[in-house]
């Protein structure tokens, strides 16, 4: 089951150093691809269907070209700006940072790769402000990779500047999104931004800019050296290549494995996981990160791991972070933790979700405190409705999924409580 | 104004300034460095930035409020840190506080002399749940034994 495109490296001693990472073959893909004009990168990309890594899969290549044309649109002559979004935040999600701590210099020569395609001298890693460690891992790479004229103003010797810097966050959420980490990334609150209408590319400083996930970017430098075909050689037809899996919680081998897409969700749990601690049974699976509707036990057997499987299960495959959730854990409890993360993580730009996150999170609390009242799953639901779709970016929609899915799959949980709570009133 | 970047910090500074096409995105790597340097970010501090960088002191202090990580007031030399997002939910984090809560006879959300214990949103590890973070450094793979040695080593 297991297929290492991204995570070859990784149990390599000393992998992360560029000693050991140019005898991987770092780097080596440059050589020939600045020798070509730079939109073939931007084709292969394109032909190979790799979909953005951070959790929502839209097309990598389509959004290449934006920022590409974008800048001839805009007769825009100075170079663009390539910003990796290394803000892991979604809970259940731990991927990125095993590429940072094995392969940095993976992701740097990614990073070189897509610089040279969209024709940016200047790129960024915003990694989340809680990664100190990885932050520093990549610092001393980059250090290296200066020193070898790998990066700076002529790379590998060829007439093209790249420069590369990471960019500390400071523990907000919001700014995994990219408009938000945007903002942060100039030095705001970050505020995502108001969306156009029509399909348009980031703006860092007024200037075109490709954000795109660390996971995306490492894959780049596979897609170079083998050609498109070798990618779609895995996964399926729609969701082509590979992805970092993960899990967490209630299974006995937690951790990040590599798949092709559109493995079983439950062979991935028995044979790679090792099935449930403590010889449980299962009870329910957040396939993608938190903000992905949950699954229940049943749906996981049918369930397939790529995008468009996921969707046609009723959620989603998000960043590939699964929580394991087996027989004796409290949905309701669950679905609190979840709903005071949001609470927590709100940006608080929007009234629907300022105000609503803060009102679930404490519908939930009274509930679990038996001080539920009759109609609570309704305004559950009525809340949910008034977040999905109305605020500037997808925070509140995704709150809204949670809350629907938990309710849709475990009604009687929640029922449950509020039959509790109303005979505790009635005594 | 009685605070400035020390050698060390005013290097960085200077070594930051090309990176970046405005002045304004330094905003975050000046807190960062304000904090090191004094362990918090006082309002002296952030008239200091708010001049180097030619903002108004009003944005320093709505983007230092707005990242949790940042320290308006002092605290303790260790801030620890637990993870209670739901893996770590899911995996025992309500044993690991009791543990803390025993060894150092604080609750969530008190400090100490010496110790600060609050309670966070998602480290990014939840592979090895249940976890906590003292200060930047991450401790995963948490069991209240290991948890209560942490805290006795740290403690000495």
């Amino acid at each position: 089951m297991i297929t290492k495109i991204v995570s070859k490296n990784f149990e390599t001693e000393n992998s992360h150093t560029l000693e050991v990472a140019k005898q991987n073959g770092a780097y080596r893909s440059i050589d020939e691809a600045f020798t070509k004009p730079s939109y073939l990168i931007e084709t292969e990309i394109s032909n190979s269907g790799l979909r953005g890594k951070g959790g929502g899969g839209a097309p990598a290549g389509a959004k290449w070209c934006l920022a590409t044309r974008a800048r001839e649109m805009d007769n825009i002559t100075t170079s663009s700006y390539l910003v990796v979004n290394a803000d892991e935040s979604e809970p259940g999600t731990f991927k990125d940072r095993q590429i940072l701590e094995f392969d940095p210099h993976l992701l740097l020569e990614g990073m070189i790769l897509t610089c040279y395609a969209i024709g940016a001298n200047e790129a960024y890693i915003y990694i989340r402000g809680e990664y100190k460690f990885f932050a520093e891992r990549l610092n001393e790479a980059i250090a290296e990779a200066y020193a070898d004229g790998i990066l700076g103003n002529k790379v590998k010797g060829f007439d093209y500047r790249v420069d590369i810097t990471v960019h500390r966050g400071a523990g907000a959420y919001i700014c995994g999104e990219k408009s938000a980490l945007l903002e942060s990334l100039e030095g705001n609150r970050g505020h995502p931004r108001l969306k156009p209408h029509k399909p348009s590319p980031e703006y860092y400083f007024g200037k075109p800019t490709l954000v795109n996930n660390v996971e995306t970017i490492a894959t780049v430098p596979f897609i170079v050296n083998n050609g498109a075909a070798a990618y779609r050689a895995y996964g399926t037809e729609k969701s082509p290549g590979t992805l970092l899996f993960g899990m967490s919680g209630h299974i006995n081998n937690p951790g990040i494995y590599e798949m092709a897409f559109g493995e079983s969700m439950q062979d991935f749990i028995d044979k790679i996981g090792g099935g449930i601690k403590n010889g449980k049974k299962l009870k329910a699976v957040i396939p993608g990160g938190a903000s992905t509707p949950v699954l229940s036990a049943q749906e996981v057997k049918e369930a397939r791991l790529d995008y468009e499987s996921m969707k046609a299960t009723g959620s989603a495959l998000g960043t590939g972070g699964m929580i394991i959730m087996d027989e004796d854990t409290c949905m309701v409890s669950a679905l609190k933790n979840l709903l005071s993360f949001y609470h927590h993580e709100s940006c608080g730009q929007c009234t629907p979700c300022r105000e609503g996150t803060a009102w679930v999170d404490g519908i939930i609390a009274n509930m679990l405190n038996q001080k539920a009242k009759k109609d609570d799953i309704d305004l559950l639901s009525d809340i949910s409705k008034t977040m999905n779709g109305k605020t500037i970016c997808v925070f509140a929609p995704a709150v809204a999924m949670v809350i629907d899915g938990f309710i849709l799959r475990f009604r009687s949980e929640f029922e449950a409580y509020i039959e509790k709570s109303l005979g505790e009133a009635h005594v | 104004m009685s605070f400035v970047f020390n050698e060390t910090h005013e290097k960085q500074f200077q070594g930051l300034l090309p990176r970046y096409p405005h002045l304004k995105a330094l905003v975050l790597p000046c807190l960062w460095m304000v904090q090191y340097q004094e362990g918090y970010i006082s309002a002296e501090a952030m008239a200091y930035i708010a001049q180097k960088l030619d903002v108004p002191q009003a944005h320093l202090y709505g983007v230092a409020t707005f990242y949790t990580m940042f320290n308006l007031e002092a605290i303790p030399q260790y801030h620890i840190q637990v993870c209670k997002t739901l893996s770590c939910e899911l995996c025992g984090q309500a044993d690991i506080i009791k543990s803390i809560e025993e060894e150092t006879g604080l609750r969530v959300n008190e400090s100490n002399a010496l110790f600060k214990l609050t309670e966070v949103e998602c480290l990014g590890a939840c592979g090895g749940a249940p976890m906590l973070a003292v200060n930047e450094d991450y401790h995963e793979n948490l069991t209240p034994e290991k948890t209560r040695s942490l805290i006795q080593r740290l403690s000495q």
